[in-house]
């Protein structure tokens, strides 16, 4: 695959992911959050796929967008929230908020210039064909126990929430 | 720039794979205009079969036999009034049919109709394709959700839960044809569409014949999910009209409903399309290996300029059948010049170069074709099913046989 | 407006299990304009999620005081009002009419008006299940059936219209026999029809009878005891299928039923499948019956010596037949003038509408409007 146009769509995708992560902090509607949510998701999906790992981007797609997303959806959309449309958008702790954001972004910055020998000189180019079956590789190879308790965890949950939910009906 | 051009017509890969932006573009242009008529066309075809299974006749006012038929609906649809309910939520009921639309439309790039003939070939196609359909369900909640009503939410709830029990069992049927992909010589399985198709060329059978039944019983598992997934009968209680909810898209009117029919239908389509790429061979012809030689391929590609011209002459007879009387002129007229289109285009199809091209493109269509046919049969056939017991087939029954299948393949795959 | 919850609570409607999760029960209202409910029918439901706690019909909506008109009626005058009760089986509504005043009048109609009576009659029972498996067959979701059956009902109706100028509203009886002699190739057409109909049966039965859906919508779905049935008064193909063998052309017979060999469908468990498999099976005993009375029709006059002013003597009578929905029962009461002084009808819709309630408690919301297909009832026999 040819790679075309990379930096517009570099900073098209960073762009829009930034913008929908202020979305999600500053609307009012909790939907209009989760919507926000799910572009700053694709948009994430495009910068992976601009990583050569398309893997990981179809999988993004798949279970974040188009389970996790529809799982929040579901639970805002059941759960009574004119309640909380009424609520201050913002607390009155912003102040130490405004603060601790302030120290954070400084570690950041600090990071980025004096840390440099952290960061790889050149990016690695991994062959993008291979991607999905690297994954696989290392997933059923050399990750196969952190799988296995993943799987079980969700396992639990599903178990958990049908014996919650469960009725005569 | 003209050299830019002409420099593709000699490529052998998509435009997206040698990254070129305007031939992709065009191509773009081309699948967006074919899927539009598509789309057009299966509305007419589902009214007309629908009637004539029930005995009846369908539209036969609007054009020759009703063939002019969308074109009044999408005209009637667009003067409608655009009714938005009081406390609805503007930007996402305005959103909600948009979502379903890209979403359906988006996987068309990766659909391929001939070894060259995608718009890209994305080695993990078959994932995009699945991935990408899964964001249709955020629209339902959402038009549910916005109408501010509670049937159709109740509506949209019903809707979603139906189509995500039904992708589980979707995505494994599938996992079982990509196992199957990987019984080359290589070694190696692809997700790629094209990759897909070549496979099946390569080990000369259609994965809906390897291993049989297990690729037929995955191949049917899959067949089934899909109706479940596009909500359509016998699995369209959502969306049906004598039952206490009347679906999702009540609250929509005018151009916002017919969009939601629009990805509706092009969402068939392209479910359909992974049926026939992963098991049904794609674009290749039928019998490849058993009847290869030259002769044959012949033979074999003269099917679509025969298929043209076997449509031209029911047109024609169509024409000789209608009344004489001066009130049918015009409508005479307009199948005569439906017939004499249809003769032409089957003349052209017979001009070798045409050909060898549209040869794929034919049989893949055709393929999809018969799937269409078999969406509207259904309908006119099965009553429909209960909620419980239509989530009920999705997870135990459906699921259980597509992960046996899948175990059972993989096993087969290793053995032999 | 009252509060449904308060006009609700004579039924004993079951708690649900409590849990923190528990859903508010919610009361939805299935309107009078509704494309299931066959007419102006307004369910209220009580439903906690998806599952039913009880139901309230509310009638009345097609109310047109049939009964109160008949006391300003002579006799033959009310004839017409009559069909107008249940529009889909009327030569029924018309021979139940005739009889009972026949019974009063104590007189009886010749052997041919009777033989012509029950062919026409047979004859509706047919329509009547034909129309009734079309729109069944809808509601559950099978759209093709409705038109397969409309179609070949259209054969009778072509049969009705020859013989006495209309299809629907057929005013065919009179009181005393028959005013028409049957029409010239009458028999001809009738056996036409006797050989066009079962292979139509037969394909509606291919397209329900074992298709997987159908059996798992219709299987122990609206289910009624036979007790229950009796309980109610539920008469008809929905207590045949309890198990119950009560047909009145058997038990009471009237017209020229004794002199006719058929059989007495039932069913085993109560349930919808039950229901269909009956009414299927009661059409092909029609048509056996009509085979046989349209064979051996003897000749005679149609009508008897009926006075001209009718003035039956004091008294009452009730007279019920056997009509496709169940027991149709007249009750009239006779002060010696030409009008009556109480006609009361019993029609088989009201009193099987009833066992809506039993039907549905504890089936899903889908199941309500299967079951109110499956009772068979027509608004204007329940409102009258």
């Amino acid at each position: 695959m040819q790679p075309v146009a990379t930096t517009f769509f570099f900073y098209f995708l960073s762009g829009l992911t930034l913008l929908s992560g202020v979305l999600v902090i500053t609307r009012k509607n909790p939907v209009h959050s989760a919507l926000a949510l799910i572009l700053g998701l694709l948009a994430q999906a495009g910068l992976y796929l601009m990583l050569y790992a398309p893997f990981v981007a179809g999988v993004q797609i798949i279970l974040y967008a188009g389970g996790i997303m529809v799982l929040f959806l579901f639970v805002i959309m059941l759960v009574n929230i004119e309640r909380s449309q009424k609520e201050e958008q913002f607390n009155k702790q912003w102040l130490i908020g405004m603060l601790s954001a302030g120290a954070l972004g400084a570690l950041f910055v600090l990071v980025y210039t004096k840390g440099s020998g952290l960061f790889p000189a050149s990016m690695a180019v991994p062959v993008e064909s291979n991607n999905t079956q690297q994954v696989g590789v290392m997933l059923y190879g050399q990750y196969m126990f952190a799988f296995e308790i993943a799987s079980l965890l969700l396992l639990v949950a599903i178990i958990g929430a049908v014996v919650m939910a469960k009725r005569r009906i | 720039m003209l050299d830019y051009i002409t420099s593709y017509l000699g490529m052998n890969t998509t435009p997206g794979q040698a990254g070129n932006v305007l031939w992709a573009l065009i191509y773009i242009l081309i699948v967006f205009a074919g899927v539009s008529v598509a789309v057009m066309a299966m509305n007419w075809l589902e009214r007309k079969a629908l009637a004539h299974f029930q005995i009846r006749l369908g539209p036969m006012r609007v054009g020759p036999h009703g063939l002019l038929q969308p074109i009044a609906d999408a005209v009637k649809l667009l003067t409608k009034e655009d009714i938005i309910p009081d406390e609805a939520d503007r930007l996402v009921f305005w959103i909600a049919p948009l979502i379903i639309l890209c979403a359906s439309f988006t996987v068309y790039i990766v659909i391929p109709f001939g070894p060259t003939h995608a718009v890209t070939d994305l080695n993990i196609g078959i994932l995009f394709m699945l991935g990408v359909s899964s964001l249709s369900v955020l629209g339902v909640v959402m038009a549910g959700w916005a109408s501010n009503s509670h049937y159709p939410l109740i509506g949209s709830l019903r809707s979603s839960a139906q189509m995500i029990s039904y992708e589980v069992a979707m995505g494994m049927a599938v996992v079982s044809a990509i196992l199957m992909t990987s019984l080359n010589k290589s070694g190696t399985g692809t997700l790629s569409m094209i990759g897909i198709v070549e496979a099946q060329q390569q080990q000369q059978i259609w994965f809906l014949f390897k291993f049989f039944p297990l690729g037929f019983i995955a191949f049917a598992v899959f067949a089934i999910a899909m109706v479940a997934e596009t909500n359509r009968a016998p699995f369209d209680l959502p969306e049906a009209e004598s039952e206490l909810t009347a679906g999702f898209h009540t609250e929509y009117s005018g151009l916002r409903w017919s969009l939601f029919m629009l990805g509706e239908y092009a969402a068939m389509i392209a479910v359909s399309s992974i049926a026939v790429t992963l098991w049904l061979g794609g674009w290749l012809r039928p019998f490849p290996n058993t009847l290869t030689g030259p002769a044959w391929d012949l033979v074999f590609s003269l099917f679509p300029g025969f298929t043209f011209l076997g449509l031209a002459l029911i047109a024609f007879i169509g024409v000789i059948r209608m009344p004489k009387h001066p009130y049918f002129r015009i409508q005479t007229m307009g199948l005569a010049g439906f017939a004499a289109v249809l003769g032409l285009i089957g003349l052209i199809l017979f001009i070798p170069p045409v050909r060898d091209r549209i040869q794929d493109i034919f049989w893949f269509t055709a393929k999809v074709g018969v799937f269409m046919y078999l969406y509207i049969w259904y309908r006119a056939t099965f009553p429909r099913y209960r909620f419980d017991q239509l989530m009920k087939v999705g997870w135990k029954v459906l699921l259980p046989i597509a992960i046996g299948v899948l175990i059972l393949t993989a096993i087969l795959g290793v053995v032999l | 407006m009252t509060d449904p919850t308060t006009y609700l609570s004579h039924l004993e409607l079951g708690e649900p299990d409590k849990t923190f999760l528990d859903s508010n029960e919610l009361i939805i209202n299935m309107g009078p304009q509704h494309p299931a409910t066959h007419g102006v029918l307004r369910v209220i439901l009580k439903l906690d999620g998806e599952k039913v706690l009880g139901t309230e019909c509310v009638i009345g909506y097609l109310h047109r005081g049939v009964e109160k008109i008949a006391e300003n009626r002579t006799y033959t005058m009310f004839n017409p009002y009559v069909d107008r009760m249940d529009y889909v089986a009327a030569v029924s509504n018309g021979l139940g009419y005739c009889e009972a005043v026949e019974k009063l009048l104590n007189i009886e109609a010749p052997p041919r008006a009777k033989y012509i009576r029950v062919i026409l009659t047979e004859l509706n029972r047919v329509a009547s299940h034909q129309l009734w498996l079309g729109t069944h067959a809808l509601d559950i979701g099978a759209m093709t059936p409705l038109f397969y059956t409309f179609r070949d009902r259209e054969e009778i109706l072509k049969i009705f219209e020859k013989y006495c100028g209309a299809r629907l509203t057929t005013h065919a009886f009179r009181i005393g026999g028959c005013q028409y002699e049957t029409y010239e190739g009458f028999e001809r057409d009738v056996i036409k029809f006797l050989d066009f109909v079962p292979p139509r049966i037969d394909e509606y039965e291919e397209l329900l009878t074992t298709n997987r859906i159908w059996v798992e919508r219709t299987r122990n779905v609206g289910k009624i005891s036979a007790d229950d049935c009796k309980a109610l008064g539920v008469t008809g193909p929905v207590l045949r299928a309890s198990g119950v063998k009560w047909d009145i052309r058997k038990a009471l017979p009237y017209a020229a039923y004794p002199e006719f060999d058929f059989e007495i469908p039932i069913g085993a468990n109560g349930d919808t499948y039950d229901r269909y498999m009956v009414r299927m099976q009661e059409m092909r005993q029609s048509l056996r019956i009509v085979r046989q009375a349209v064979e051996r029709i003897p000749e005679g006059p149609i009508m008897a010596k009926v006075p001209k002013v009718m003035k039956p003597p004091v008294g009452e009578i009730y007279h019920s037949i056997e009509a496709p929905k169940g027991e149709l029962g007249y009750f009239i009461v006779s002060d010696g003038s030409t009008q009556p002084y109480r006609v009361r009808v019993r029609p088989p819709s009201f009193v099987n509408l009833q066992a809506l309630d039993i039907m549905v408690r504890g089936q899903l919301v889908a199941d309500v409007i299967a079951v109110i297909g499956t009772l068979d009832i027509v608004l204007g026999e329940v409102d009258r």
